[in-house]
C-alpha cells in the first residue's frame, strides 16, 4: 500500500498567503518519515488533507491509487493531533471516547499504559499525557493503515514521550503500518524516522 | 545576591464536588518550596497537567475562587498578602502568560503593550521594548490575530518588561514555537535575567530548560522532588533523584529509555515518596513522609540518595 500526495496546493479563506504550493510526497508501507519545517509552513494542513479533514484547492490524494473518498466510513488514514485536550468529547467519559475508534483492540490499550480506572473519568481529570495516550489508541483501529503523528509529544514530559514513541515504533512494525511525524525535535526525528523531509526546503518534495 | 522570591512550603488545593453534594478537597501542589535571587533563572520542570502552572497563580494572586492555598510566598523578604500582591502585580513582578489568549482580542498591540498610556514616554518605551525585540513600528498598528505565533511571544514579554521588573514569571513561553525560535524567546529571559532581575520559567521542556536556567527545579506529582544545577546534568550520577535520573535518560540524545508507569492522579496519591510505586530502587522505608533536604550542592527528597 502506497499514500500519494500529488501537487498539492492549499490557501485557507482568510485571504493570507498560500501555505501549500505544489507540494507531492509519497509514503510507503513500513516506511517512517519524519516532516520538520518552522511554524506557519503548513505542516499540520499538510497532515490534515492527508488525512482527509481538509480538501486540497488543487491537486489529490490517492491510497492505493484510489482516492480517499473510496474507502467508506474508516477512513485508513489516521491523524494524531497536537492538542489532545481539544480532540476528545469533554462531556464523554473515556470508555466512550475511545469507542469511536475501529474496535480498539485491548493488547494496544494495554500496551499505551492506560489504567483501567482512567476509563471511568472524563477528559478534565486526565494530564495532557494521559489524554495523548487516548487519542493514540483511538486511531490505531483495526483498518488504520497509516498514521500521522502531528507533533503528538511535544506537551508531554519526557518520560510520556519516550514511552509512547517506543510503543508506537512495535506497534507500526507488527502491523506494517506507514508513519508521519512532524515534530520540530531533530532528535526525536533521528531516533524515529527512516527517512526526514524539510518541508522548508523542498517545496515540491521527493515523489 | 538578594533573595527575590522565596516559596516555602506552597500548598494548593481545589474544591469540587463529588457525585453531586459530597465536597472534596483535590490537593493539586502538596508541598512546594523554591528561592529566586537577582540574575538569575530558575525553571520549575514537571509534566503538563501537574499544576506547575498554578505556581504561578498563586504567587500573582491570580487563582480561581475554588482554590485555596496554605505556606509562605515573600517577594524581597516581605511575605506577600493580597493587598501588596495588588501593589507589586504588573508593576515589580511580572507575568509572562502562556498563551495568545492572555492578550486583548480588540485592542491594537502598542495601546496593549502601553496599557492605554498615551503620553511622549509611554511611546518612547514601548518603541524601545518592541524595538528590542526585533518589532518594528508597523507592529503596534496590528491586533493580536494578526500576529505570529512568535511575533505574539515577543508581544507579550514586550508587555512584561515595560515597567522594568524585579521578578518575571514566564508560563511555558515556548510550546508550538520552532526549536530556533524557542531558543530565541529564552534568549530574552536570559537577558532580563542578566539586566538584573529574577526569573521563573514553568515548563515541562526540560532540555529547553538547560539551555537557559542556572537552576532546575524538578516537580513530580505535587511536590518538589530535586533542585539541581544545570551543570548537574551533564552526568546522569550527579542527578540525585530516581525520577531526575529516568528523565536524563528519556532523553532522546541519552537513549529514549522506557520507564514504565504514569504520575499518579492527584486522588489516588501512594502513601511517603510518590515516585515510590515506579521506583526501581524503592523499599519499606520509602512509604513515609520523606524530607526535602540538602545534598551536594542542591536539594533531594529521597532518602536513599547518598546512601
Amino acid at each position: 500500500m502506497r499514500l500519494e500526495a500529488e501537487n498539492i496546493s492549499f490557501q485557507y479563506d482568510n485571504g493570507n498567503r498560500k501555505i501549500l504550493n505544489n507540494v507531492s510526497m509519497g509514503l510507503e508501507q513500513e516506511e517512517r518519515v519524519g516532516i520538520t519545517a518552522p511554524s506557519g509552513f503548513g505542516k499540520t494542513t499538510f497532515c490534515k488533507i492527508l488525512a482527509g479533514y481538509e480538501l486540497p484547492d488543487s491537486g489529490r490524494v490517492l491510497l492505493d491509487k484510489k482516492p480517499l473518498s473510496a474507502y467508506g466510513a474508516y477512513c485508513p488514514v489516521q491523524m494524531v493531533w497536537q492538542h489532545p485536550e481539544l480532540s476528545v468529547n469533554p462531556k464523554l467519559k473515556m470508555r466512550e471516547v475511545i469507542k469511536e475508534g475501529d474496535g480498539v483492540e485491548e493488547r494496544i490499550i494495554r500496551g499505551l499504559g492506560i489504567e483501567p480506572d482512567w476509563m471511568n473519568r472524563y477528559p478534565g481529570e486526565l494530564s495532557g499525557g494521559e489524554l495523548q495516550r487516548f487519542c493514540i489508541a483511538r486511531a490505531l483501529g483495526g483498518q488504520t493503515r497509516f498514521l500521522l503523528a502531528d507533533e503528538i509529544s511535544t506537551m508531554l514530559d519526557l518520560i510520556t514521550q519516550s514511552q509512547i514513541w517506543n510503543f508506537l515504533l512495535e506497534e507500526v512494525k507488527r502491523r506494517k503500518m506507514g508513519l508521519l511525524v512532524v515534530s520540530h525535535s531533530g532528535e526525536l526525528l533521528e531516533r524515529v524516522c527512516t527517512r526526514i523531509v524539510d518541508l522548508k526546503e523542498e517545496i515540491s518534495i521527493w515523489t | 545576591m538578594e533573595t527575590i522570591l522565596s516559596v516555602e512550603h506552597l500548598m494548593i488545593s481545589f474544591s469540587q464536588y463529588e457525585r453531586g453534594w459530597r465536597k472534596i478537597q483535590l490537593p493539586v501542589i502538596r508541598d512546594l518550596s523554591i528561592n529566586i535571587k537577582g540574575h538569575e533563572i530558575v525553571a520549575v520542570v514537571g509534566s503538563s497537567g501537574s499544576g506547575k502552572s498554578l505556581l504561578a497563580h498563586a504567587v500573582m494572586g491570580l487563582l480561581p475562587a475554588n482554590a485555596s492555598w496554605k505556606g509562605r510566598i515573600a517577594f524581597k523578604g516581605e511575605e506577600l498578602t493580597g493587598k501588596r500582591v495588588g501593589e507589586l502585580r504588573g508593576r515589580q513582578m511580572v507575568l509572562v502568560p502562556q498563551s495568545v489568549s492572555y492578550l486583548d482580542p480588540l485592542m491594537k498591540v502598542g495601546d496593549q503593550v502601553r496599557r492605554g498610556h498615551k503620553d511622549g514616554i509611554s511611546r518612547a518605551r514601548s518603541r524601545e521594548v518592541l524595538g528590542r525585540y526585533g518589532l518594528g513600528e508597523d507592529t503596534e498598528e496590528l491586533y493580536p490575530f494578526q500576529l505570529s505565533g512568535g511575533m505574539t511571544r515577543r508581544v507579550l514579554i514586550s508587555t512584561a518588561v515595560m515597567e522594568k521588573p524585579e521578578l518575571v514569571i514566564a508560563d511555558e513561553p515556548t510550546p508550538g514555537l520552532h526549536i530556533s525560535a524557542a531558543k530565541r524567546v529564552l534568549s530574552h529571559f536570559r537577558e532580563i535575567a542578566d539586566g538584573g532581575a529574577g526569573v521563573l520559567l514553568i515548563t515541562h521542556d526540560l532540555e529547553l530548560a538547560l539551555q537557559v536556567a542556572d537552576r532546575i527545579v524538578v516537580f513530580y506529582a505535587g511536590t518538589n522532588v530535586e533542585e539541581a544545577a544545570v551543570s548537574d546534568f551533564q552526568k546522569e550520577e550527579r542527578l540525585r533523584h530516581p525520577y531526575t535520573r529516568a528523565l536524563y535518560r528519556a532523553m532522546p540524545s541519552h537513549g529514549f529509555e522506557v520507564q514504565p508507569g504514569a504520575q499518579p492522579y492527584v486522588k489516588d496519591l501512594p502513601v511517603g515518596c510518590p515516585y515510590g510505586p515506579r521506583c526501581p530502587i524503592a523499599d519499606q522505608g520509602c512509604m513515609e513522609e520523606i524530607e526535602y533536604r540538602a545534598y551536594e550542592g542542591g536539594m533531594v527528597k529521597c532518602r536513599k540518595a547518598g546512601t
